[in-house]
Protein backbone atom coordinates (compact mmCIF):
# COMPACT_ATOMS: atom_id res chain seq x y z
CA UNK A 1 0.00 0.00 0.00
CA UNK A 2 2.94 2.47 0.36
CA UNK A 3 3.36 2.67 -3.15
CA UNK A 4 -0.21 3.76 -3.94
CA UNK A 5 0.16 6.53 -0.93
CA UNK A 6 3.66 7.92 -2.36
CA UNK A 7 1.75 9.33 -5.35
CA UNK A 8 -1.54 11.36 -5.27
CA UNK A 9 -3.71 9.46 -7.49
CA UNK A 10 -4.54 11.60 -10.43
CA UNK A 11 -8.19 12.35 -11.65
CA UNK A 12 -9.55 13.76 -15.13
CA UNK A 13 -12.59 14.48 -16.45
CA UNK A 14 -14.07 14.56 -19.98
CA UNK A 15 -17.56 15.96 -20.64
CA UNK A 16 -19.81 14.67 -23.31
CA UNK A 17 -22.17 17.13 -24.38
CA UNK A 18 -25.03 18.03 -27.23
CA UNK A 19 -28.49 17.59 -27.57
CA UNK A 20 -30.81 15.36 -26.48
CA UNK A 21 -30.81 11.74 -28.16
CA UNK A 22 -27.47 12.52 -30.22
CA UNK A 23 -25.50 9.65 -28.44
CA UNK A 24 -24.04 10.75 -25.94
CA UNK A 25 -24.93 7.77 -23.63
CA UNK A 26 -24.23 5.30 -26.13
CA UNK A 27 -20.60 7.34 -26.81
CA UNK A 28 -19.70 6.63 -22.75
CA UNK A 29 -20.81 3.31 -22.82
CA UNK A 30 -19.08 2.36 -26.01
CA UNK A 31 -15.45 3.57 -23.91
CA UNK A 32 -16.14 2.56 -20.85
CA UNK A 33 -18.31 0.63 -18.01
CA UNK A 34 -21.42 3.35 -17.73
CA UNK A 35 -22.96 3.56 -14.59
CA UNK A 36 -26.12 6.20 -14.31
CA UNK A 37 -25.28 8.64 -11.46
CA UNK A 38 -28.43 10.35 -9.92
CA UNK A 39 -28.48 13.46 -8.74
CA UNK A 40 -31.42 15.42 -6.99
CA UNK A 41 -30.82 19.15 -7.83
CA UNK A 42 -32.42 22.43 -6.92
CA UNK A 43 -34.18 24.00 -9.79
CA UNK A 44 -32.71 26.97 -10.81
CA UNK A 45 -34.06 30.04 -11.96
CA UNK A 46 -32.70 29.74 -15.39
CA UNK A 47 -35.63 26.97 -15.65
CA UNK A 48 -38.43 29.40 -14.94
CA UNK A 49 -40.59 29.86 -17.74
CA UNK A 50 -38.72 27.26 -19.50
CA UNK A 51 -39.78 24.19 -17.35
CA UNK A 52 -43.75 24.01 -17.76
CA UNK A 53 -44.03 23.58 -14.06
CA UNK A 54 -47.74 24.51 -14.02
CA UNK A 55 -49.45 23.08 -11.28
CA UNK A 56 -46.12 21.79 -9.72
CA UNK A 57 -44.94 24.79 -7.83
CA UNK A 58 -44.33 23.60 -5.10
CA UNK A 59 -41.72 21.13 -6.99
CA UNK A 60 -38.10 23.05 -6.08
CA UNK A 61 -35.94 20.24 -6.81
CA UNK A 62 -35.87 17.34 -9.78
CA UNK A 63 -33.90 14.31 -10.03
CA UNK A 64 -31.71 14.24 -12.86
CA UNK A 65 -29.78 10.96 -14.11
CA UNK A 66 -26.09 11.79 -15.63
CA UNK A 67 -24.29 9.20 -17.60
CA UNK A 68 -21.10 8.43 -15.82
CA UNK A 69 -18.07 6.50 -16.59
CA UNK A 70 -14.78 6.01 -15.98
CA UNK A 71 -11.67 4.73 -17.93
CA UNK A 72 -8.09 3.27 -15.96
CA UNK A 73 -5.13 4.20 -17.46
CA UNK A 74 -2.97 2.95 -14.76
CA UNK A 75 -3.58 3.02 -10.69
CA UNK A 76 -3.54 5.89 -9.86
CA UNK A 77 -4.67 7.47 -13.16
CA UNK A 78 -8.19 7.23 -13.98
CA UNK A 79 -10.47 9.74 -16.45
CA UNK A 80 -14.11 10.28 -15.62
CA UNK A 81 -16.12 10.95 -18.22
CA UNK A 82 -19.73 12.71 -17.61
CA UNK A 83 -22.65 13.01 -20.03
CA UNK A 84 -23.71 16.59 -19.70
CA UNK A 85 -27.34 16.49 -18.95
CA UNK A 86 -29.54 18.00 -22.46
CA UNK A 87 -31.68 19.90 -20.81
CA UNK A 88 -31.40 23.53 -20.59
CA UNK A 89 -32.72 23.99 -18.10
CA UNK A 90 -30.19 21.78 -16.24
CA UNK A 91 -27.54 24.15 -16.99
CA UNK A 92 -26.63 25.17 -13.52
CA UNK A 93 -24.83 22.03 -13.24
CA UNK A 94 -22.56 22.66 -16.07
CA UNK A 95 -20.37 25.00 -14.28
CA UNK A 96 -19.73 22.93 -11.75
CA UNK A 97 -19.35 19.99 -14.40
CA UNK A 98 -16.90 21.86 -16.81
CA UNK A 99 -14.52 23.03 -13.83
CA UNK A 100 -11.34 21.80 -14.29
CA UNK A 101 -12.25 19.76 -16.73
CA UNK A 102 -9.37 17.96 -19.34
CA UNK A 103 -11.77 19.07 -22.19
CA UNK A 104 -15.39 18.12 -23.87
CA UNK A 105 -16.80 16.17 -26.74
CA UNK A 106 -19.72 17.68 -28.45
CA UNK A 107 -21.48 15.58 -30.27
CA UNK A 108 -23.49 16.53 -33.27
CA UNK A 109 -26.20 15.10 -35.19
CA UNK A 110 -25.97 16.67 -38.51
CA UNK A 111 -30.03 16.55 -39.16
CA UNK A 112 -30.57 18.84 -35.64
CA UNK A 113 -27.29 20.70 -35.98
CA UNK A 114 -28.99 23.44 -33.85
CA UNK A 115 -29.17 21.12 -30.71
CA UNK A 116 -25.61 21.71 -30.64
CA UNK A 117 -25.51 25.36 -30.16
CA UNK A 118 -25.80 25.59 -26.77
CA UNK A 119 -23.00 23.16 -26.34
CA UNK A 120 -20.57 24.75 -28.63
CA UNK A 121 -21.07 28.57 -27.08
CA UNK A 122 -20.55 27.09 -23.53
CA UNK A 123 -17.43 25.46 -23.99
CA UNK A 124 -16.51 28.55 -26.13
CA UNK A 125 -16.92 30.95 -23.59
CA UNK A 126 -15.32 28.94 -21.02
CA UNK A 127 -12.27 28.20 -23.28
CA UNK A 128 -12.60 24.83 -22.08
CA UNK A 129 -11.08 22.71 -24.93
CA UNK A 130 -13.16 20.71 -27.46
CA UNK A 131 -14.08 18.71 -30.38
CA UNK A 132 -16.85 17.95 -32.04
CA UNK A 133 -17.47 14.32 -33.18
CA UNK A 134 -20.13 14.32 -35.77
CA UNK A 135 -22.27 11.11 -35.44
CA UNK A 136 -23.10 8.92 -38.42
CA UNK A 137 -26.90 8.44 -38.09
CA UNK A 138 -27.36 9.04 -41.82
CA UNK A 139 -24.09 8.39 -43.92
CA UNK A 140 -22.70 11.95 -43.18
CA UNK A 141 -19.45 12.42 -44.79
CA UNK A 142 -16.31 14.47 -45.51
CA UNK A 143 -19.24 17.26 -46.77
CA UNK A 144 -20.98 16.68 -43.89
CA UNK A 145 -17.79 17.84 -41.64
CA UNK A 146 -16.88 20.72 -43.73
CA UNK A 147 -20.94 22.04 -43.64
CA UNK A 148 -20.95 21.16 -39.88
CA UNK A 149 -17.40 23.95 -39.35
CA UNK A 150 -19.21 26.49 -41.29
CA UNK A 151 -22.06 25.91 -39.63
CA UNK A 152 -21.23 25.95 -35.80
CA UNK A 153 -18.35 29.11 -37.04
CA UNK A 154 -15.68 26.98 -35.48
CA UNK A 155 -12.03 28.36 -34.75
CA UNK A 156 -9.55 26.87 -37.70
CA UNK A 157 -7.85 24.93 -34.56
CA UNK A 158 -11.18 22.92 -33.57
CA UNK A 159 -11.42 19.13 -34.44
CA UNK A 160 -14.28 18.27 -36.57
CA UNK A 161 -14.56 14.84 -36.94
CA UNK A 162 -16.72 11.58 -38.28
CA UNK A 163 -17.50 9.16 -35.95
CA UNK A 164 -19.76 6.21 -34.91
CA UNK A 165 -20.41 6.33 -31.00
CA UNK A 166 -21.52 2.64 -31.35
CA UNK A 167 -18.11 1.57 -32.50
CA UNK A 168 -15.50 1.31 -29.44
CA UNK A 169 -13.10 2.26 -31.79
CA UNK A 170 -14.60 4.82 -33.05
CA UNK A 171 -15.28 6.40 -29.68
CA UNK A 172 -11.55 5.81 -28.61
CA UNK A 173 -10.37 7.76 -31.90
CA UNK A 174 -12.84 10.74 -30.82
CA UNK A 175 -11.37 10.58 -27.06
CA UNK A 176 -7.49 10.69 -28.53
CA UNK A 177 -8.22 13.37 -30.77
CA UNK A 178 -9.80 15.31 -27.74
CA UNK A 179 -6.79 14.81 -25.32
CA UNK A 180 -4.23 15.70 -28.07
CA UNK A 181 -6.05 18.43 -28.70
CA UNK A 182 -6.49 19.81 -24.73
CA UNK A 183 -2.10 18.70 -25.10
CA UNK A 184 -1.88 21.32 -27.73
CA UNK A 185 -4.01 23.95 -25.82
CA UNK A 186 -2.00 23.33 -22.95
CA UNK A 187 1.31 23.05 -25.13
CA UNK A 188 0.72 26.31 -26.69
CA UNK A 189 -1.03 28.83 -23.52
CA UNK A 190 2.74 27.67 -22.09
CA UNK B 1 -57.38 -8.90 -6.61
CA UNK B 2 -58.56 -5.64 -6.49
CA UNK B 3 -57.98 -3.44 -9.50
CA UNK B 4 -56.97 -0.31 -7.95
CA UNK B 5 -53.39 0.10 -9.74
CA UNK B 6 -50.61 -0.78 -7.04
CA UNK B 7 -47.57 0.88 -7.25
CA UNK B 8 -44.81 -1.95 -5.94
CA UNK B 9 -41.66 -1.88 -5.07
CA UNK B 10 -39.01 0.48 -6.93
CA UNK B 11 -42.52 1.90 -8.13
CA UNK B 12 -43.73 3.17 -5.58
CA UNK B 13 -40.36 5.40 -4.85
CA UNK B 14 -37.96 5.17 -2.07
CA UNK B 15 -39.75 4.54 1.47
CA UNK B 16 -37.15 6.95 3.10
CA UNK B 17 -36.71 9.99 0.92
CA UNK B 18 -33.25 10.47 0.48
CA UNK B 19 -33.25 13.88 2.36
CA UNK B 20 -34.91 12.21 5.56
CA UNK B 21 -31.41 10.50 5.34
CA UNK B 22 -29.53 13.38 6.45
CA UNK B 23 -32.41 14.84 8.35
CA UNK B 24 -33.39 17.89 5.89
CA UNK B 25 -29.86 19.21 5.31
CA UNK B 26 -29.26 20.28 2.35
CA UNK B 27 -25.87 22.24 3.23
CA UNK B 28 -23.08 21.36 4.80
CA UNK B 29 -19.04 21.40 4.51
CA UNK B 30 -18.94 18.87 1.64
CA UNK B 31 -20.77 20.94 -0.85
CA UNK B 32 -17.66 22.00 -2.17
CA UNK B 33 -16.37 18.19 -2.69
CA UNK B 34 -15.67 17.85 -6.26
CA UNK B 35 -17.15 14.68 -8.19
CA UNK B 36 -14.03 13.07 -8.60
CA UNK B 37 -11.95 14.10 -5.18
CA UNK B 38 -10.99 11.04 -4.05
CA UNK B 39 -12.15 10.13 -0.62
CA UNK B 40 -10.79 7.55 1.81
CA UNK B 41 -11.96 6.00 5.23
CA UNK B 42 -9.48 6.88 8.31
CA UNK B 43 -9.47 5.82 11.76
CA UNK B 44 -11.94 3.47 13.83
CA UNK B 45 -15.81 4.31 12.64
CA UNK B 46 -17.83 4.38 16.00
CA UNK B 47 -20.79 2.49 17.65
CA UNK B 48 -23.63 4.52 16.49
CA UNK B 49 -22.88 5.07 12.69
CA UNK B 50 -25.64 5.31 10.44
CA UNK B 51 -26.43 2.27 7.84
CA UNK B 52 -25.47 4.74 5.38
CA UNK B 53 -22.39 6.43 6.94
CA UNK B 54 -20.91 2.81 7.50
CA UNK B 55 -21.64 1.44 3.92
CA UNK B 56 -19.91 5.07 2.28
CA UNK B 57 -16.38 3.79 5.36
CA UNK B 58 -16.61 0.30 3.66
CA UNK B 59 -16.55 2.01 -0.22
CA UNK B 60 -13.92 4.43 0.96
CA UNK B 61 -11.51 1.46 2.44
CA UNK B 62 -9.67 1.85 -0.66
CA UNK B 63 -9.77 5.37 -2.03
CA UNK B 64 -12.57 6.12 -3.92
CA UNK B 65 -14.05 9.29 -6.75
CA UNK B 66 -17.20 11.28 -4.87
CA UNK B 67 -19.74 10.08 -7.92
CA UNK B 68 -18.21 6.79 -7.09
CA UNK B 69 -19.50 6.71 -3.79
CA UNK B 70 -23.12 8.18 -4.84
CA UNK B 71 -23.13 4.88 -7.41
CA UNK B 72 -22.44 2.29 -4.93
CA UNK B 73 -24.77 3.83 -2.57
CA UNK B 74 -27.20 4.32 -5.40
CA UNK B 75 -28.30 8.00 -3.69
CA UNK B 76 -28.07 11.35 -5.08
CA UNK B 77 -24.33 13.07 -5.22
CA UNK B 78 -25.99 16.12 -3.35
CA UNK B 79 -27.26 13.80 -0.21
CA UNK B 80 -23.52 11.63 -0.53
CA UNK B 81 -21.98 15.20 -0.18
CA UNK B 82 -23.75 15.52 3.14
CA UNK B 83 -22.65 12.61 4.46
CA UNK B 84 -19.28 12.81 3.14
CA UNK B 85 -18.96 16.62 4.93
CA UNK B 86 -20.54 15.17 8.05
CA UNK B 87 -17.68 12.33 7.77
CA UNK B 88 -15.23 14.83 7.41
CA UNK B 89 -15.94 16.54 10.21
CA UNK B 90 -15.93 13.76 12.37
CA UNK B 91 -12.35 12.79 11.22
CA UNK B 92 -13.11 9.43 9.55
CA UNK B 93 -12.38 10.41 6.08
CA UNK B 94 -10.03 12.07 4.23
CA UNK B 95 -10.34 13.91 0.69
CA UNK B 96 -7.77 14.67 -1.66
CA UNK B 97 -9.00 17.21 -3.89
CA UNK B 98 -8.47 16.20 -7.79
CA UNK B 99 -4.67 17.16 -9.02
CA UNK B 100 -6.49 18.66 -12.45
CA UNK B 101 -8.66 20.85 -10.67
CA UNK B 102 -8.64 24.53 -11.05
CA UNK B 103 -5.61 23.79 -13.40
CA UNK B 104 -4.92 21.91 -16.10
CA UNK B 105 -2.74 18.63 -16.05
CA UNK B 106 1.02 18.48 -16.90
CA UNK B 107 1.79 17.30 -20.33
CA UNK B 108 3.41 14.12 -19.48
CA UNK B 109 -0.11 12.95 -17.73
CA UNK B 110 -1.71 13.59 -21.30
CA UNK B 111 0.58 12.00 -23.22
CA UNK B 112 0.29 8.67 -20.69
CA UNK B 113 -3.81 9.29 -21.11
CA UNK B 114 -3.52 9.28 -25.04
CA UNK B 115 -1.30 6.20 -24.83
CA UNK B 116 -3.48 4.56 -22.35
CA UNK B 117 -6.62 5.07 -24.72
CA UNK B 118 -4.96 3.57 -27.59
CA UNK B 119 -4.17 0.64 -25.80
CA UNK B 120 -7.41 0.16 -24.50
Amino acid sequence: MDSVLSEDPVALKILIAGGFGVGKTTLVGSISEIKPLRTEEVLSDRGVGVDDLDGVEAKTTTTVAMDFGRITIREGLVVYLFGTPGQERFWFMWDELSYGALGAVVIADTRRLTDCFPSVDYFEQRGTPFVVAVNCFDGADQHSVDDVRIALDLDDDVPVMLCDVRRRTSAKEVMITLVEHSLRTLTAAG
Amino acid sequence: MSETPRWLDEDAGPVVRPYALIRGRTRSSGDNLDLIATVSAVGEPPADLGPEQALILRAARNPISVADVAVELDLPVGVVRVMLGDLRDHGLISVSAPAAAGSRPNEGILKEVINGLRAL
